[in-house]
Formats: structure tokens, C-alpha cells, sequence
């Protein structure tokens, strides 16, 4: 189901074209209304003149996540604040969160990708999507209600959490299409299971699901235990939310949306371009958008390209399901965490040292974590109930800080592993 | 008088308490009493020695988290209602206990309780009142 047959099948030259002149468009209106961008390009020697086609992308400087929190809240904005309509950000777990401010046509695009990446799953205006994405500042919700909105679908916006509730939902309104994070999906089918719901019984027939890492063995299991077809989507918060990249019925890589976010993939070390196939960091350009565009922006994310025409006709090059890190962020359940935040929170807390260890764990579908802080004389108490004091004030402020529920155990000192250099500070457990 | 409790901070892992006790063994430590207090992921070993110094740098060098408390001892006759006496007299003078543990004696009918409490001189006044016997730091 192609939502778009004019863009999703443009022509390689075509699309080149349209890139070029959204480029060369683009540049000139950051250099003249974003200070930010201004300094950036002044630094590096490169003027709007000199972008005369999607090739000069490479001339142009990156964009960082650190370099956005500068210019929090509004120094991104390249229009003038009466023409936002609408704000979100990251869950600023990392301390200043990103920004993203939408325009009426930046709701427009966020739209329009979405309405491609819901038709990639099927979906149509005779089908009931239960949006089980949280609602808010995160963008996962708004954004598939805006997608599923275009479509002219029924839109069941019940966000996420309340599990048992989801599942009559889900009977009672005979919902066809289900959207949330593949974890959050198999919890649900493990709910459903206890509740005694013969999901084969149901109507849902698909699903899109993304927000976090996830496997080709945990899709097998999504669509054997929901009896859905489970597609793969790609967003992030500072690009515009999910409506980056999805994976059509082939599933076999993700469509990256090319006429609005343009991909690259660079060694992160050496910072230069590589070819197609080879594994890196994607950056990404928002080609149109207004409220606060992107450029060559660092995901973080690593993963390769993959171009040529889809069997689904779709011309759009694919990136292959993310394939980790360069950084060492982990996704909780949504949520990104980094241990930096964790350790700024053991030095807060009187007594505490920097001394830790996370242990990320997938029980019944869901990621726990695990924090494990070393004893020492100062926490130390021969009373049980003060050291359980302890655990709970640091987890207490870590869910402040994190806005994930952590379990807090205490361990002995030195039991955490000691490299040179680098702490190891993560066992994943999980099994994608 | 109050006695020193040596308090140890360990994980519940296989062994771990038979480190300890081996430590001491090789060292002359004799444990004159113990009691663990333990959660799901860790526990609190709780002991009286003859020579809470020496136990306590052996522990501290093998890296061992170790605290000293002051805890009460008291004696109490070895026959029903000889705890409930002590007992008795701590509920009616407010007197908290935060934990306890007791030893029977070898030389004497007498049972040994280890009292923590929140207020030590109270729990000594109310004891020394009602002329019951508090252990000195020799046990």
C-alpha cells in the first residue's frame, strides 16, 4: 500500500533535483536566520553559495545533540515564534532536552510521513488504529494520530500503559492495526494470555513498532503470538519524531523518507562519508522543514544504506534495522538512558560514590534495570531498614532524574569490575 | 558500660560468609556471638568478639565494610519470663529496640541478650534501676 505514489516512486534523477533545490534552499534560509547555524558555517568556511547541489552536502558542518542543548529552548527556531503550533522534546533524561517546534507544515510533513508509514503497514480509512504510543511531549503519540488522522483512519488514542484495559479495547472496538514499542506489544500478548484472550481471535492484523532496539527473533515472536504482521519504524525526536524511515511489507529494511530527511552514513572516528553498505553513524538533513531544521545531524545510531529499487516499487533508499550505538546510551522501555546521568545522581546523593553498575534485563517483555551502587563506610549501617532507606532515596532520585523506575541493590565494594580505562558500567542481558 | 558490635556489610553470594569466619578463624578471632539480618540482595552480619579492634582491621584490610555499634548486654535468667522481664520493662519505659539477638552462657544459667536501641543511656538507666546486669565490654 504506497501512500504516496508520486514521491514514494520518484525517480533516482528527480529525487536528486528536489533534494538539491530543498539543499540549496535550506542552507541559505539557516545562514540568514539562525545565528547558530550562521557561526557554524562561518567557522567552517562555507557559505550558501558554495551548496550548489546535494553532493556539497559533505561541505557543510555536523550537527550535535550537545550543540543543541546551547540553544535550548528556542535558539534553533529559523521562523519567528508566532508561526510554531507545536512543541515537543526529548524526555530530557540527559539534562537539557531537545527541542522541536513545529510549524503548521511541519505538522503537514510529520503528517504525510507518518500517513507513508502507516499505508507501509496497510493501513487504510476502513482500519481501527490503537495507538498505544504514549501521548505528550514524547512525539511517538501525536505523531502516528497525526499519520493515522491523514489516512482518515480510526483513531483509537488510548496511549500507553493499562494493559488489561488495552486488551478489552482492543476486543470490544475490534481494532485492526496496533502501534507501540515491540516490547510494550509482547507484554501485552503475555497479558492477554493470563486474561485467557485467544489473540488469534482478534482482528488486528498489523503492527508498527519502534522506539527502541529490537530483532528479527522479536518479530517472529510479535507475529506468532499477536498473529500480526509486525513492521519496523525509524524516528527521533530532534528529526521530527517517528516518520523517519519504515519498513514496508517486504520487510527487509527500512524506507527512508529521502524528499524530506536526507541520510548519509559516516565513519564516526574519521567523521568522513561512506558508501552504501558500509556500516557507521546515519546523519540526517531535514530538507523542508521550518520550525527548527537539521543539519547533517549526528544520530548516534549505527546502521548502512541500502539503495536500489524495492520490490514494493518504492525507490526511497533502505536503512537496515539499527544496528547499535556509538555512544553508549541504552533504550529502557522508550526511555533513553545514559550512564553519565546515573553516575551525576550517585554524586549528588550524600555518601554515595560513582561507583556502579547497570544490569538492563527483559523480563516478561519488559526492561528492567538494574543499578548497582557499592557499599561504603558512610552508607554503611548495621540497620537493615536504613540501608533499605538508601536503596529506595537513590532510587527515588534516579526516577527523577531518569524518569524510568529503576531497582537500586547495594554491593560490596570492589565487586564491580575495575578496567583500565573504561569502567564497564553495562551488562545487557537482553535478548533483541 | 555498652559492648562493641562489629557490623559486616555482605552480599548474599554463596560463601561469602564462610570467608569471614575463615578470616577469623586463622586470626585468633573467637565470635562470642552472631546474628545475620538479611534482605533478598544483601545481608548484615551482626557479631560479638574478644577483640573488636583486631577483627576489626583484619576485615577492614580484606575490604570488607565494617561498622562499630554500641550495643547493651544484658543477662537474663535461662527459664521462661526471664527475657519477658527485660521486655516488660523496656515497653513501659518507652524504651525502642531497633534488633536483638541473645547467646546462652557456658559457665553460668544465664542467657545473654544483645540489645540495639535507639536510646542507649535511657535503656542502661531503666536497667541499672531495676538492678538488672549489664555486660561490660569483656564478655
Amino acid at each position: 500500500m504506497i501512500w504516496n505514489e508520486t514521491y514514494e516512486k520518484l525517480s533516482r534523477e528527480r529525487l536528486k533535483e528536489l533534494q538539491s533545490e530543498r539543499l540549496i534552499n535550506l542552507v541559505k534560509n539557516l545562514y540568514e536566520k539562525v545565528i547558530f547555524y550562521k557561526k557554524k558555517m562561518d567557522k567552517a568556511g562555507v557559505h550558501p553559495n558554495d551548496i550548489k547541489s546535494i553532493d556539497d552536502i559533505s561541505k557543510l558542518p555536523f550537527t550535535t545533540k550537545d550543540e543543541l542543548r546551547t540553544v535550548y529552548p528556542y535558539g534553533l527556531l529559523a521562523v519567528d515564534l508566532k508561526y510554531i503550533v507545536e512543541i515537543h522534546t526529548s524526555s530530557g533524561t540527559t539534562g537539557t532536552p531537545v527541542v522541536d517546534a513545529y510549524t503548521r507544515h511541519d505538522i503537514e510533513i510529520w503528517s504525510e510521513v507518518m500517513a507513508r508509514t502507516l499505508s507501509m503497514a496497510g493501513t487504510t480509512e476502513e482500519d481501527i488504529v490503537q495507538n498505544a504510543y504514549g501521548y505528550g511531549l514524547f512525539t511517538g503519540g501525536l505523531g502516528v494520530h497525526y499519520g493515522a488522522r491523514k489516512i482518515g483512519a480510526n483513531i483509537i488514542p488510548i496511549s500507553g500503559g493499562n494493559t488489561k484495559r488495552q486488551l478489552q479495547i482492543m476486543q470490544d472496538f475490534k481494532s485492526t492495526i496496533l502501534t507501540c514499542t515491540p516490547s510494550y506489544c509482547l507484554f501485552l500478548a503475555e497479558v492477554a494470555k493470563e486474561m485467557n484472550i485467544d489473540l488469534s481471535k482478534l482482528n488486528l492484523r498489523a503492527g508498527c513498532f519502534g522506539a527502541e532496539p529490537w530483532s528479527e527473533s522479536m518479530r517472529k515472536e510479535i507475529e506468532n503470538k499477536l498473529h500480526v504482521k509486525a513492521h519496523d519504524i525509524y524516528g527521533l525526536t530532534e528529526i521530527i519524531g517517528p516518520g523517519v524511515a519504515a519498513e514496508c511489507e517486504e520487510q527487509d529494511g527500512l524506507h527512508v523518507y529521502e524528499d524530506h530527511f536526507y541520510p548519509e552514513i559516516i565513519d564516526p572516528e574519521t567523521d568522513n562519508v561512506l558508501a552504501n553498505g558500509e556500516k557507521g553513524e546515519l546523519v540526517i538533513t531535514t530538507l523542508t522543514k521550518e520550525g527548527t531544521p537539521l543539519l547533517r545531524y549526528r544520530t548516534r545510531d549505527i546502521t548502512f544504506l541500502k539503495p536500489g529499487t524495492c520490490r514494493c516499487g518504492r525507490t526511497s533508499v533502505k536503512m537496515n534495522r539499527l544496528l547499535g550505538r556509538t555512544d553508549d546510551m541504552l533504550i529502557i522501555r522508550g526511555v533513553n538512558v545514559f550512564p553519565s546521568q546515573i553516575e551525576q545522581v550517585l554524586l549528588k546523593i550524600e555518601g554515595t560514590e560513582p561507583h556502579y553498575q547497570l544490569i538492563v534485563n527483559r523480563e516478561q517483555h519488559l526492561d528492567f534495570l538494574e543499578v548497582q551502587v557499592e557499599m561504603n563506610e558512610k552508607l554503611f549501617s548495621d540497620e537493615i531498614k536504613n540501608l533499605e532507606t538508601t536503596e529506595k532515596k537513590i532510587e527515588g532520585e534516579l526516577y527523577i532524574a531518569l524518569g524510568i523506575h529503576t531497582k537500586v541493590k547495594l554491593v560490596e565494594p570492589k565487586s564491580i569490575q575495575r578496567s583500565e580505562g573504561k569502567a564497564k558500567r553495562i551488562i545487557d542481558k537482553r535478548t533483541m | 558500660m555498652s559492648i562493641q558490635q562489629i557490623s559486616v556489610f555482605l552480599e548474599n553470594k554463596k560463601g561469602r560468609l564462610a570467608e569471614v569466619t575463615e578470616l577469623l578463624s586463622g586470626s585468633g578471632i573467637n565470635i562470642r556471638a552472631l546474628a545475620l539480618a538479611d534482605t533478598t540482595d544483601f545481608g548484615v552480619l551482626r557479631m560479638i568478639v574478644n577483640d573488636y579492634k583486631k577483627c576489626q582491621d583484619i576485615l577492614k584490610k580484606h575490604g570488607f565494610i565494617v561498622r562499630l555499634t554500641d550495643v547493651i548486654g544484658v543477662e537474663v535468667e535461662d527459664r521462661p519470663g526471664g527475657l519477658n522481664r527485660v521486655m516488660q520493662l523496656f515497653n513501659s519505659n518507652n524504651v525502642n529496640i531497633e534488633y536483638m539477638y541473645a547467646f546462652v552462657e557456658k559457665k553460668k544459667d544465664n542467657a545473654v541478650v544483645v540489645f540495639r536501641i535507639d536510646d542507649m543511656e535511657k535503656a542502661k538507666k531503666v536497667l541499672k534501676e531495676n538492678k538488672i546486669n549489664i555486660f561490660s565490654a569483656e564478655l
